[in-house]
């Protein structure tokens, strides 16, 4: 039996047999399902995945007509990221006009509400640039980050300093604390942006600090469509499942940490999001057939009972791309067109 | 689906503003043109119709309608508020 070429979730080469590529899809279903209390991905929608694997081409491509449309997180940074010296409004008009972009998004190098807020002045001129030399839809992104707002960078006790000591009580109002200093961050800068005439707000790398964080987004984004009822509101995640750093937060009645996708996305749309991106961990030393049919399981069932669309979060680490900062192409397109075709994305 | 280049910057406003899914972002945004779904990520087809459209397109050395003029007319062809075209019109008071 021939061996088929894949990689693992580092993005090292790795040889296996059809049958050990057909095992990983199935365990990395069942992972998916038994996590998240979803159902595995059916038969069929295994043995797309196999045959996208086996096919040995270099790309793989979306079956015409479901072709989706891109949105992106600190976008003006990333040619830079390249060694490329290039102006931020340039870098998106290259984005836009020469490799074809949905969407833009104007960011800090910095990319957090927290760091964004003292520079906002400075951010406008570049905005209204912007928004004078180009077509697409304009995002203003950052993350809540709510790590900046702990001691010694920020105003708050530091819940790392307390939870050892056995202060469960204290690092609890400490993340409390700093919710509210971060909630006011984002409205205060999304607020400017908007007003300065920004298409849409992207809350980033949502609950990379746990429950607290997730609530942060949440709360914000609710404050920010009762202010402003028709601005954009993209929410994207920054793991599968949310961490009870906490432990004890609610919002609208539901209890946020261990919540998995299918339910973030619910309570996103609630909030106001009008884009909700699913982000799933990748494990670097599971092999790409068993992370993408792990991450295809969790998303399709956050697409199925979401009413605003889906743009999961398919980039370095995340939702089966491999964690390198040079992804290969083979697995980029693989990990592209099992997302998109079986869990019938909105966009990426 | 290749932004300006065919009208995924289109479908996306649809996502974006009215939270609209895939499926009905395209149908929608292709009856405004009065083109097929499968010609929406077509530069061939689409080419023609930002041109026909003033709506930008890639044009290599003609002239092109762009910016805050090109989203002006993509707001009219949506019946969708763009916010920095209605900030526009308030700040010249042509709106």
């Amino acid at each position: 039996m021939s061996k088929i070429l894949t990689r693992f979730g580092d993005g090292y080469k790795v040889e296996l047999t059809e049958d050990e590529v057909k095992a990983d899809i199935e365990e990395g279903c069942n992972d998916a399902a038994s996590r998240a209390g979803i159902e595995p991905l059916a038969r069929d929608e295994q043995e797309h995945i196999f045959e996208m694997f086996k096919n040995q081409d270099t790309l793989v491509g979306i079956e015409r007509g479901r072709e989706v449309v891109m949105t992106y997180d600190g976008m003006s940074s990333k040619i830079r990221r390249a060694h490329i010296v290039i102006d931020r409004v340039q870098s998106l008009q290259v984005f836009e006009r020469a490799l074809g972009a949905d969407t833009l998004e104007l960011s800090h190098i910095d990319y957090s509400f927290k760091p964004c807020k003292p520079i906002n002045g400075f951010e406008l001129p570049d905005l209204d640039l912007l928004l004078n030399s180009t077509v697409a839809p304009v995002y203003y992104g950052a993350m809540p980050n709510l790590g900046l707002y702990s001691q010694p960078d920020g105003p708050c006790p530091n819940p790392a300093d307390l939870l050892p000591l056995g202060k469960i009580d204290e690092a609890r109002q400490a993340y409390e604390e700093a919710i509210e200093h971060a909630v006011s961050d984002i409205v205060f800068v999304a607020s400017a942006m908007y007003e300065a005439g920004v298409d849409g707000i992207n809350i980033d790398t949502v609950g990379a600090a746990g429950d607290a964080d997730f609530l942060t987004a949440l709360k914000a984004t609710e404050i920010l469509k009762e202010k402003y009822p028709a601005m954009g509101i993209e929410m994207g995640m920054a793991g599968e499942f949310v961490l009870g750093m906490h432990g004890n937060l609610s919002w609208r009645g539901v209890k946020l940490a261990g919540l998995y996708p299918q339910d973030q996305v619910r309570l996103a749309q609630q909030a106001g999001a009008t884009i909700f991106g699913p982000a799933i961990n990748i494990v670097t030393s599971g092999t790409l057939p068993w992370n993408v049919a792990r991450s295809v399981t969790f998303c399709k069932a956050c697409s199925e009972v979401s009413e605003i669309p889906v743009h999961a979060n398919l980039g370095m680490g995340v939702c089966g791309i491999p964690l390198t900062l040079t992804v290969p192409v083979d697995a980029l397109s693989r990990a592209t067109k099992a997302h998109v075709e079986i869990c019938r994305l909105d966009g990426l | 689906m290749g932004g300006v280049r065919t009208a995924g910057d289109l479908v996306a406003r649809m996502q974006l503003n009215r939270g609209m899914r895939i499926d009905a972002a395209k149908k929608y945004v292709a009856e405004s043109l009065g083109v097929a779904v499968s010609d929406l990520n077509d530069p061939i087809v689409m080419g023609e119709v930002r041109d026909d459209k003033n709506i930008f397109w890639i044009s290599e050395g003609q002239t092109t309608v762009d910016g805050i003029a090109a989203k002006y007319n993509i707001s009219k062809l949506l019946d969708l508020d763009i916010n920095c075209v209605n900030r526009f019109l308030k700040n010249t008071g042509l709106g």
